[in-house]
């Protein structure tokens, strides 16, 4: 087995809370390598940023657990590392942008301040030396006048400037691993784009592998190399964006496609997937799609499908998934 | 406990923020529900809470020894002293010992109570009342209604309790033929007066965070007069930090009544209660200092009821700390 | 932020009119005559009467005699008690050492209410935090004369850490136990405050965004989640003010300070109405005062307010 840069081993993690064990993460397994963008995909609640909150370290634990999987970074199990070492590798290895930049962003320091803290920490460097980083960097990402706008606040700026800004901070130290989690779902549609862009260009300046979640099918298909389908907390598919818009092999990969509003589809009524997301604190038997399944049969019902090959580098856990990638 | 001022600034940043709940984006439907299902869950809340259980048992008590303290005493009249007795200390016959004109502490703890509960419910339903009253107006109408009413709440809110307690009370005449009720009736005045304020305060941005919302808007296009509005549906929604804040406030009032008869101008003998029993311990801490421990545990049990209490209601309407 | 101020203190005018107003209404115009016990036991002589209320304006409508008191006022005049000594003097005399007082139970209240505080929050359902909780719930139950107190009975008389009165020097140790009497309720609420406001901060998004960061925990504490949390706590202590100047006329009643509590004090059990009017208005300018400070502080510590 070939060493990735990240890999995300059979991952379980559980909410226990006061109505119940709530199952957020149900065996999790993706990897990355340098310089590769994989999309995580799937509604909101199927443990996206769950998932990269583990890969973090910043679950809130309780009432969050982990009761099972590794995650391995250059090989090292991140879950089993001692905090002193897992903190180096936090913020300065591994980065994370969220998607709320407005309360992600502490708002009684000034930008400058929170950018330069990371050298301070990291680096060891004063604050004027680290300041004055913060400044190179604001200029990295775009923000016009970045030598006046150090030492304004994050309620200042607009959003999507503090979204840069949230960037800014998380490339200071050049991470190896960017997670990016929803970092346009509070945007406008061109400021989207924008911001898009200029991650897609520091990871290939910087050569970063970058976890990018989003329920947005549309943000994903310029940018991402492969894409792993969440749902319910499982990866329920994976593949490389071309196979996986091509050849989809499951029913709920099907269904988010097909939902997806396409230029050549005007008039046309969009299909939805019927049904809600399951509750986590009692997933349906089986597989958990199957309530919503079009596909379904009884055996749906009983057995938990397993993760199935489907062809080079692309997998999905479906019992039918000939008959679905037939369509 | 001296102050529900201070009690009411420390429950009102919580209070407040816990509020938004009621947002405006609620759909209609779920809004008008709201009062109703609101209510019944924190009922179904407060009877599985344990807080609320242990304090409505003590203030249970304390309403027995309001209403019918001869049953706890045994028929012995508070009255009835004997100077030979003066400052025994506790024994089986006088469980708390005798004062100092040979007077049964027990059966004058007990009757103490009376006084003490009817000051903190009496001046808390004036404050609510006066402060409620104000801040619907004020936060409802909102525009120069509220300036005006704003500012003359900021005139009284300037002026903290017990200095104007002290300040009302001392310019009052002390009569000779103090009775049970007009002294009540006049620490009642001294406290609602300068309590009403954070009442208003606490109306006033409940209300306000009310009067956008779908349902009054809806029932205002429906042409609802604003006295029926304000009835049916913004009183009913706003009132919830009101009662957190009143209920805490009463064990407040009870220990600012107690402060001030312990200076000598609350409630005058022949009333007894437990602040004026503290006061007449006062010079024999030394000899005699169960003349004071007892009324004292009284006193603080009482506040302390009070506050348990309107924790356990404001955790029970509060929907985030489910 | 200077024009702010300005325009807050001009906002400040017609509360102080309204309110001395309030005070000087409750103590001249209620029911109830001045003059009674200033005579000893008997009634006071007409031709005393007279002067004293021509002296006072007695005679004069409510809003003249208040009109003519405020004009004094402004003239730094607060007037005469019935014993001849002017008002301010003893102000002036009393204030340093409630001034005194009240900063070392602000002190108090601040280091100690927040530290348990932040104990509590980091230990959220554990040991202390329980501790802290039912502790701070049981000073806010008694009365801070009873507090008062059983302090100066357990540790001025029984062990005798520190003198049970405070003599006229008012030496910062003689007023130690006495600041801790006056603290006690207050730094419950700050406690309690403090408490509340970190464990709600330590869940929110920049707090894990801090995390993220690889900072070590102490930082992500110590100087994002505290520092947020602090801002309401801030708030609290200045518009708790007005409680701890109550809590001073007794606290020094109790300890025997000859500050302004024990004046007012004095002064309601002789019906020296003048200085009781005069005592109250400058406790309640200084209340107004501080809650300005605080105003201006907030936004010193929270940038989100901005003042237009
Ligand atoms: N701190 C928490 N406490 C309890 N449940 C949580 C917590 N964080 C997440 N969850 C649960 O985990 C599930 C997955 O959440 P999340 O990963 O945030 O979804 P998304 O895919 O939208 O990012 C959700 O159903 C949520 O209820
Ligand atoms: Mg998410």
């Amino acid at each position: 087995m070939s060493e990735h840069l990240l890999d995300v081993d059979d991952l379980y993690v559980e909410f226990r809370t006061r109505d119940g064990v709530a199952e957020a993460i149900n065996g999790v397994s993706y990897t990355l390598d340098a310089g590769e963008t994989l999309a995580v995909l799937g509604e909101s609640g199927s443990g996206k940023s769950v998932t990269a909150q583990t890969i973090m370290g910043i679950l809130d634990m309780p009432p969050g657990f982990i009761t099972g999987g590794r995650i391995l970074y250059n090989g090292k199990d991140l879950l089993t590392m001692p905090e002193s070492e897992r903190q180096k590798i936090r913020g300065a290895e591994i980065a994370m942008i969220f998607q709320d930049s407005l309360s992600a962003l502490n708002p009684v320091f000034t930008v400058g301040d929170q950018i330069a803290e990371m050298f301070q920490v990291h680096r060891g460097m004063s604050k004027k030396e680290g300041m004055a980083k913060a400044v190179d960097l604001m200029e990295q990402v775009r923000i016009p006048g970045a030598k006046e706008r150090v030492k304004d606040y994050p309620h200042q700026f607009s959003g999507g400037m503090r979204q840069r800004i949230m960037i800014a901070m998380a490339i200071s130290l050049d991470p190896k691993v960017l997670i990016a989690d929803e970092p346009t779902t509070a945007l406008d549609v061109t400021v989207q784009a924008q911001i898009m862009d200029l991650l897609q260009d520091l990871q290939r300046e910087r050569n970063m592998g970058m976890i990018l979640i989003t329920h947005d099918l549309g943000v994903v298909a310029g940018v991402a190399d492969k894409i792993a389908v969440m749902y319910a907390g499982r990866i329920v598919e994976s593949a490389n964006v071309w196979d996986l818009y091509a050849k989809p092999a499951h029913p709920y990969t099907q269904g988010l496609l097909d939902s997806m509003p396409r230029v050549d589809s005007k008039g046309e009524e969009l299909y939805a997937i019927k049904g809600l997301p399951p509750s986590l604190l009692a997933l349906p038997p089986g597989c958990n799609f199957n309530p919503r399944c079009p596909h379904r049969r009884d055996k749906c019902v009983h057995e938990v499908p397993p993760t199935e090959e489907v062809a080079e580098d692309h997998t999905a856990a479906c019992f039918f998934w000939k008959e679905v990638a037939r369509g | 406990m001296s102050d529900p001022n201070a009690s009411v600034s420390a429950a009102a940043p919580e209070t407040v923020e816990t509020e938004t709940y009621r947002g405006s984006s609620l759909p209609p439907e779920a809004s008008t529900e709201k009062p109703r299902s609101l209510w019944s869950d924190a009922w179904r809340e407060l009877r599985s809470s344990k807080i609320f259980i242990l304090s409505a048992i003590l203030i249970f008590f304390f309403l027995i020894m309001t209403f019918f303290p001869n049953l706890l005493t045994f028929g012995k009249d508070p009255y009835t002293c004997d100077l030979k007795l003066s400052r025994q200390g506790p024994s089986s016959t006088a469980w708390f010992g005798y004062d100092n004109n040979g007077c049964d502490v027990y059966t004058r703890t007990i009757y103490g109570a009376k006084a003490s509960i009817l000051v903190g419910v009496f001046a808390t339903a004036f404050a609510m009342l006066v402060g409620g009253f104000v801040g619907v107006i004020a936060g409802f109408f909102g525009g120069w209604v509220d300036s005006i009413l704003s500012r003359v709440t900021d005139i009284f809110f300037g002026i903290p309790l017990l200095l104007g307690g002290i300040l009302v009370l001392s310019s009052f005449p002390s009569t000779d033929n103090a009775n049970l009720y007009s002294e009540v009736g006049k620490v009642v005045l001294a406290l609602g007066i300068l309590g009403w304020t954070s009442m208003t305060r606490i109306m006033r941005s409940s209300v306000i965070q009310v009067r956008n919302a779908d349902f009054v808007i809806a029932a205002r296009a429906l042409g609802a007069t604003s006295g029926r509005i304000i009835r049916k549906h913004v009183v009913p929604n706003s009132l919830a930090p009101l009662i957190v804040v009143a209920t805490i406030s009463l064990g407040g009032y009870i220990g600012a009544e107690a402060t001030l008869s312990f200076l000598g101008l609350g409630l005058q003998p022949p009333v007894i209660s437990w602040g004026t029993m503290i006061n007449d311990a006062q010079p024999y801490i030394r000899v005699a200092p169960f003349m004071l421990f007892f009324p004292a545990i009284f006193l603080s049990v009482a506040v302390l009821s009070f506050i348990m209490l309107g924790d356990a209601v404001r955790e029970a309407l509060d929907p985030k700390l489910r | 932020m200077g024009r702010y101020t300005i325009r807050r203190l001009l906002q400040m005018i017609p509360v102080v009119i309204g309110t001395t107003f309030i005070i000087y209404a409750m103590v001249w115009a209620l029911p109830g005559d001045p003059f009674v016990g200033k005579c000893g036991d008997r009634p006071c002589p007409a031709s005393y009467i007279a002067e004293m209320r021509a002296k006072f304006n007695l005679d004069d409508s409510l809003p003249v005699q208040y009109g003519k008191y405020l004009w004094n006022l402004l003239q730094g005049n607060f007037g005469e008690s019935f014993s001849g000594r002017t008002v301010w003097s003893e102000i002036a005399q009393a204030f340093p050492v409630t001034f005194r007082l009240a900063l070392i139970a602000i002190i108090i209240e601040i280091v100690i209410g927040i530290s348990a505080g932040v104990l509590a929050a980091l230990n959220r359902g554990g040991f202390w935090d329980n501790l802290i909780l039912v502790s701070t719930l049981i000073v806010i139950s008694i009365p801070v004369f009873v507090i008062g107190f059983l302090a100066q009975f357990t540790f001025g008389i029984k062990l005798a850490w520190f003198p049970p009165t405070v003599g006229p020097n008012a030496t910062i140790y003689e007023l130690i136990l006495p600041a801790f009497v006056l603290a006690s309720l207050s730094l419950a609420y700050v406690a309690r405050l403090m408490r509340g406001n970190l464990a709600e901060n330590l869940r929110a998004d920049y707090v894990r965004t801090a995390t993220s960061k690889g900072l070590s925990r102490r930082r992500v504490i110590g100087r994002h989640a505290v520092r947020n949390s602090l801002i309401p706590v801030v708030t609290f202590i200045g518009a708790d003010f007005g409680a701890l100047l109550g809590g001073a006329i007794v606290t020094e009643g109790i300890f025997n300070i000859r500050g302004i509590g024990g004046l007012l004090y004095l002064s309601i059990r002789t019906r020296e109405g003048a200085t009781v009017v005069g005592v109250v208005t400058v406790l309640v300018l200084v209340f107004l005062l501080v809650n300005l400070l605080v105003d201006i502080l907030y936004g010193a510590i929270d940038p989100r307010i901005r003042y237009e």
